[in-house]
């Protein structure tokens, strides 16, 4: 059975960033994993989820600290942050939806659950719900095309999906 | 050699080459924007697609990406296939989707490479009518503008940046369609060689901000030919001025030192030239702190004559910051023995050792190309990026130079970069540093060592004698340093080409001995490796051969009543010399002549001073490092839209003076014969005649042409002031002209070329038209004479090694550490150096401050015999212990080696 590493309480921060210090556990979380690859470059996107399971999201300020703790330049860490779209830069709700919209899903009627989803949230694409419990994204593909159409919240993966199922798969997560 | 067949013609090309540099090599046109002869293929923007053919009988053809398909024999392409047209004015179109409409706005606009391969490809109309993505752009500091709107996303300018710079904080950032090139957050980019952006990036992303604020198309500008004076590199460059100002300097292609890159200081350092308050017309002083009333030529001259004439005996000053020509014609109006260099007696020693060390080392000093080619490097006692920043920009390539061996031996070809970046990942040559501080390329170091001079000096020693049991042996030397030379020494010999550079950066000539003794050492074991030295200044090789006294020597005279006239020479004299004892001097004097380009010190004191051409006015030849000797040409007159001025070449000035003083009329006098006149006085200078093409070389009959065909405005440019358009100026001294009008382009090869312009290509990208293959030699070969070789013989070692350092307790070891910006002469006048120049501290060892309770940014005083200092306190260089940095060009007098105190300055910062 592989490990799961129970996710550490979440620390808030102001919207902007500000303020942000690097958890010194999280730091040293940090340096082991740069110990297991010969490029400390190797560590930078473990570093990212890190900091992203404490936080919800990366703010800017933890780019820097990200950059010192691996011993690389701030830009590299920065690139490796702005390149993949699930290492969130802005605040992002409690819980994060992640609706597929590749083929498999399209095929399936992923727009209708979309729809439902997004009336019943009030919010769109890209948007947090002002009680701040839910982040509503698109992701390119889930690997579920078996269940398509086929969604995500947090890490547990639910397909195929229907507008009917949505009120109690939300209940699960407050 | 490889047969390629390309639209039906068989070509010979190399073929280790792949398809685009070997089709561009032939001269044929094919567009590319990710490619970069320095940097290799990858592959990414899929512009040079060209139809390859698997044999005679394949009449359909695929299309292949030229840059990432070797040229093997047998190669069947088309460039002019009807599909690959269209393939490639597709990419044109898609990569100008964002591309916002602003030439006509664009500091990019008329050298700009998109436009030329926006043209070449004849996509000429746009179809896309939606939104563009936009960007905020950044502050990057005083030389650079960014512009991220115009970006095609072709990734040379990261590539340029970290892989071949080793700038970390550029970085590509976002992904998809919302790519960003940029810092983290705003602020100036930090590489020394950042500035090269403007020519490595195909559009005007990153563009000269200088001109930004008064930007002139290149076709706008006159160009010369000319040599950086920034440093004693010597590279290439291609000043360019409009309206009696240098707008924009340009790298000039040369295969063997500079090819495709300058460095920040040598690019951005050039605007003391512009600098309102220069000396334009002579000056005199009726007696000194007097007012200066300006004179006329013949009234100068004459009254200099007159006051030369009744002088008992005249002293004259050279200076390693002007030309041979200049310095001779000053050797000859004061006679030889009453001639100093204008350096300090510990330089000259340095100077005479390097000299020595380049005719009789056993190594031969190689130009940046062959630096690139060594397989290990030691670097003693110098730091190349802060004090000769172009070859530190070699050097990173000689240790990444493992790369391509390592993927040599998997075939892989080294044009693909990737490929073998992935492969090398941090494997390198090995490179050894022993200096005082850190220096900028400690991060490529196998290993680094922070040591006193006089240690480091002992660690070279060492290393001859672990080369070589007949050099000298280092008494009690410390084991750790015994350890360390019994290191660099293997590395030296697993090498092929290993490399020893060291040079007067500590001004001590026993680390000069040391890397002497090493390269000795080397010659005797026979590894074919090279010795490079460093000097300071741009002609600091040429005036040491051209021979005099130091400086001190010529205030010893004045004090002690030998001499009660001094001609100056283009020397900013209170920068090398303390400033009491030079005061004491020029006050002793009856008369002070001053010949200067900047109002000095020295000029202010003055009874007459001299306007002075500087590089950019006037013409002359430098002493590179290299021992390579190199003509500058001059690339505007002053006189055309400042009638009023006076300036002249500090050698027609002397020469006129000389003639006034004997009262011989001597006529005028053009650049040819002061050369040859120089050259036939010094035997060892004799090959500077051949350096450059002489001022009667025409090309079709023509003289070369300085302004571009499309120069605009000629006739209007005086208009304020008349509005007849008078004769262009004439030049005696070059073969070339003031004037659109002359010969221009690669067609007919040339050596010294203004600027670079082929048709078609308006952009850097246009060298390309003029090298035999592409990053190789210019046609006509690269312009210079070497004057240094190793000369054969059986020199001994240097026997003398210095005891090692002891630290004291109360006193601490000066170290002068170069700064790349603000620590030179002249480009420290400049307002864009100034802007990037850091502010200055004073140096400790981290566990230094500790010890002594210090934190950064505490004010220090440090106390010498030969001045004081008050700074702010900073660790950042990591000196070792017993050492207290001094940045080079604040406080002249103070010398690596004396000693000083420090005393707290105020109060302390409370952490």
């Amino acid at each position: 059975m592989p490990e799961t590493p129970t996710p550490p309480p979440r620390a808030p921060i102001a919207s902007d960033g500000g303020g942000f210090a690097l958890d010194t556990a999280d730091r040293q979380a940090m340096r082991r994993e740069r110990d297991h690859y010969e490029q400390p470059q190797a560590a930078c996107i473990e570093a990212l989820k890190i900091v992203q399971r404490r936080h919800g999201w990366v703010p800017d300020g933890a780019i820097p600290a990200i950059a010192e703790a691996l011993g690389i330049g701030v830009a590299e860490v920065e690139g490796v942050a702005t390149f993949y779209s699930l290492i969130f830069r802005r605040p992002v709700g409690r819980h994060v939806i992640l609706v597929c919209d590749s083929s498999s899903c399209f095929l399936c009627g992923v727009e209708a659950l979309r729809a439902a989803l997004e009336a019943r949230l009030a919010i769109g694409l890209g948007e947090t719900t002002v009680d701040g419990r839910f982040t509503l994204l698109p992701v390119c593909c889930l690997g579920a095309c078996d269940g398509a159409p086929a969604l995500m919240i947090d890490d547990d993966t639910y397909g195929p999906v229907s507008p009917d199922d949505l009120a109690s798969l939300l209940e699960a997560y407050p | 050699m490889a047969t390629i067949h390309v639209d039906g013609i068989a070509y010979r090309v190399d073929g280790d080459d792949n398809l685009l540099a070997a089709c561009l090599s032939l001269g044929l046109d094919l567009p590319y924007f990710c490619w970069h002869p320095a940097l290799g293929s990858v592959g990414a923007c899929r512009q040079c697609a060209v139809k390859q053919y698997r044999d005679a009988d394949d009449d359909r053809g695929s299309l292949v990406m030229a840059c990432m398909t070797p040229a093997a024999d047998g190669t069947r392409l088309s460039i002019d296939d009807a599909e690959a047209r269209a393939f490639r004015r597709g990419v044109i179109e898609w990569l100008m989707l964002n591309h916002p409409h602003d030439c006509p706005v664009c500091e990019e606009g008329g050298h700009c490479h998109l436009q030329d391969m926006t043209v070449m490809t004849g996509h000429a109309r746009r179809r896309y009518r939606f939104t563009k993505r936009t960007h905020r752009n950044q502050d990057l500091g005083p030389f650079l503008g960014h512009e991220m709107n115009r970006c095609i996303t072709c990734y040379r300018c990261v590539r340029f940046y970290r892989d071949h710079a080793g700038g970390e904080d550029l970085g590509a950032f976002g992904a998809g369609d919302n790519i960003y090139f940029g810092r983290h957050r705003d602020g100036p980019l930090e590489s020394p060689f950042a500035g090269n952006l403007s020519e490595v990036c195909p559009t005007g992303v990153f563009t000269d901000r200088p001109p930004g604020d008064h930007y002139t198309r290149k076709w706008d500008l006159q160009f010369a030919p000319s040599i950086c004076h920034q440093c004693a590199v010597g590279c290439n460059i291609s000043p360019g001025e409009r309206y009696g100002e240098l707008r924009r300097v340009e790298n000039r292609y040369h295969g063997e030192i500079n090819r495709f890159f300058l460095c920040d200081r040598g690019r951005y350092g050039y605007g003391y030239v512009n600098r309102d308050d220069r000396p334009r017309l002579p000056e005199w002083r009726e007696s000194p702190g007097a007012a200066a009333v300006t004179l006329e030529v013949d009234a100068a001259l004459d009254r200099a004559g007159d006051r030369l004439r009744s002088a008992r005996r005249v002293i004259g000053i050279g200076s390693p910051r002007a030309s041979l020509e200049s310095n001779h014609r000053l050797r000859e109006l004061v006679g030889g023995e009453h001639f100093s260099l204008g350096v300090t007696a510990a330089e000259q020693a340095c100077l005479a050792t390097m000299e020595r060390l380049q005719r009789e080392g056993g190594l031969a000093t190689p130009s940046l190309r062959e630096v690139e080619a060594h397989d290990a490097v030691l670097v003693l006692g110098e730091a190349p990026l802060a004090s000769a920043a172009r070859l530190g920009l070699a050097l990173r390539q000689a240790v990444l130079g493992r790369r391509e061996a390592l993927a040599a031996e998997r075939g892989i070809p080294a044009w693909n970069a990737e490929a073998v970046k992935t492969l090398a990942q941090d494997r390198r040559h090995p490179l050894f540093i022993a200096y005082p501080a850190a220096t900028g390329l400690d991060g490529l170091a196998e290993a680094s060592w922070r040591l006193a001079p006089d240690d480091i000096a002992r660690l070279g020693a060492a290393v001859a004698q672990a080369l070589d049991p007949a050099a000298p042996e280092v008494a009690s030397l410390d084991p750790a340093l015994a350890a360390a030379a019994r290191r660099i020494a293997a590395a030296l010999l697993a090498a092929e080409r290993p490399l020893v550079v060291s040079g007067d950066a500590l001004g001590s000539t026993a680390v000069l001995e040391a890397a002497g003794n090493v390269a000795r050492a080397l010659a005797r074991r026979a590894r074919p490796g090279g010795l490079s030295l460093i000097r300071a200044e741009a002609n600091s090789t040429g005036v040491a051969m051209l021979g005099g006294r130091p400086l001190e020597w010529a205030l010893g005279e004045i004090e002690a009543g030998r001499a009660d006239a001094l001609v100056v020479l283009e020397n900013d004299l209170h920068a090398r010399l303390p400033g009491e004892r030079l005061e004491r001097a020029l006050e002793a004097l009856a008369t002070l002549v001053v010949l200067d380009h900047q109002r000095t010190a020295v000029w202010s004191r003055a009874g007459l001073g001299l306007p002075a051409a500087s590089f950019a006015e006037g013409d002359g030849t430098l002493v590179s490092l290299e021992g390579r000797a190199q003509r500058f040409f001059q690339v505007f007159e002053p006189g055309v839209l400042r009638p009023e001025s006076r300036i002249r070449e500090s050698w027609r000035w002397l020469h006129a003076l000389q003639g006034t003083v004997q009262r011989r009329r001597v006529g005028e006098t053009r650049l040819d014969d002061e050369t040859r006149h120089c050259a036939r006085q010094h035997p060892a200078l004799s090959a500077i005649v051949e350096a450059a093409d002489h001022a009667d070389h025409r090309v079709q009959g023509l003289r070369q042409a300085r302004e571009p065909h499309r120069y605009s405005g000629r006739t209007a440019l005086r208009a304020h002031l008349a509005v007849s358009e008078p004769r262009p100026p004439q030049d005696p001294d070059s073969p070339f002209a003031f004037s659109m009008e002359g010969y221009a382009g690669a067609g007919r090869p040339q050596q010294e070329n203004a600027f670079a312009w082929a048709p078609g290509w308006n952009s850097p990208q246009a060298w390309n038209k003029f090298t035999d293959e592409v990053g190789g030699h210019l046609r006509a070969g690269d312009p210079g004479r070497r004057l240094l070789g190793p000369v054969p013989g059986d020199y001994a070692y240097a026997r003398a090694v210095p005891e090692g350092f002891v630290r004291r307790d109360a006193e601490w070891q000066l170290v002068v550490l170069p700064r790349l910006f603000g620590g030179e002469e002249t480009s420290r006048r400049a307002p864009m150096i100034a802007a990037r120049a850091a502010a200055p501290t004073l140096q400790l060892g981290g566990d230094e401050a500790a010890r002594l309770g210090l934190a950064e940014g505490d004010r220090l005083t440090l106390l010498t015999p030969a001045g004081r200092l008050t700074l702010p306190l900073s660790c950042s260089a990591g000196l070792a212990p017993g050492l207290v940095g001094v940045p080079a060009g604040l406080v002249p007098g103070l010398a690596t080696g004396q000693w000083g105190r420090l005393e707290p300055a105020g109060e302390r910062r409370r952490p």
